[in-house]
């Protein structure tokens, strides 16, 4: 981008280290429980909340690159989920 | 001009995610945990994802940040079914004295004849 305003970069910045802040709060749930489906819960949250990371370090950098990053992390966050629900109830993945 | 819009879109965002973070740490159990992080946190990331579009315009990474967008609104609420179907199977119960409105008839409960009497647990 050719012409970008000053006080963005604050405002990225601040973005960041917030959306780092709560994704280091929601892996208190991972850690606690108290059942797996809360941990798989927990995991997906951070999941969502990296995505947004890599969204915001893509403005931060002004790299277009790190959009396809955030795509991609989306993507294995949803079939890790499936996965793992899947793996819980029925022992196994691919019968 | 488009500087506001990104700011806008990222502090709504950053709210957002905050929401479903609070939800995740305060709601009694895992349904209604779900019920905080599927909506909540989706719309903060689809929001931060939407700053990305209106940074770098229409094409490129803009075009990739609106196919993410599409991308998790169509997944996240596919994740937290099978998430929530594989706590029922497992057999996490409600919270407090919540049931199945109606009993467990009239409703598709999957633990349907593998669960004893429900009066005594």
């Amino acid at each position: 981008m050719a012409s970008e305003p000053a006080f963005l970069d604050p405002v990225m910045l601040a973005g960041l280290v917030l959306s780092a802040a709560v994704t280091l709060v929601a892996s208190y749930r991972v850690i606690v429980g108290p059942t797996t489906p809360d941990r798989v819960v927990a995991l997906d949250v951070i999941g969502t909340n990296v995505v947004a990371i890599a969204a915001l370090y893509a403005m931060f950098t002004a790299r277009g690159l790190f959009a396809d990053v955030a795509l991609v992390l989306a993507i294995i966050g949803f079939i890790s989920t499936i996965t793992v629900a899947r793996y819980v109830t029925e022992g196994d993945i691919i019968e | 001009m488009r500087g506001a819009v990104v700011v806008a879109l990222v502090a709504l965002g950053a709210f957002f995610l905050i929401i479903g973070t609070v939800g995740l740490m305060r709601l009694p159990d895992v349904y209604n945990r779900m019920h905080a992080t599927s909506k909540a946190t989706t719309i903060g990331a689809a929001s931060i994802l939407l700053a990305n579009t209106a940074y770098f315009g229409p094409r490129g990474a803009g075009l990739v940040s609106l196919v993410g967008i599409v991308f998790l609104f169509v997944t996240a609420p596919t994740g937290s079914h099978m998430i929530s179907r594989a706590a029922q199977r497992m057999g996490v119960d409600f919270a407090g004295d919540v049931s199945w409105p109606g009993g467990s008839d009239g409703v598709d409960d999957p633990t349907e004849g593998e669960a004893t009497d429900p009066a005594d647990d």
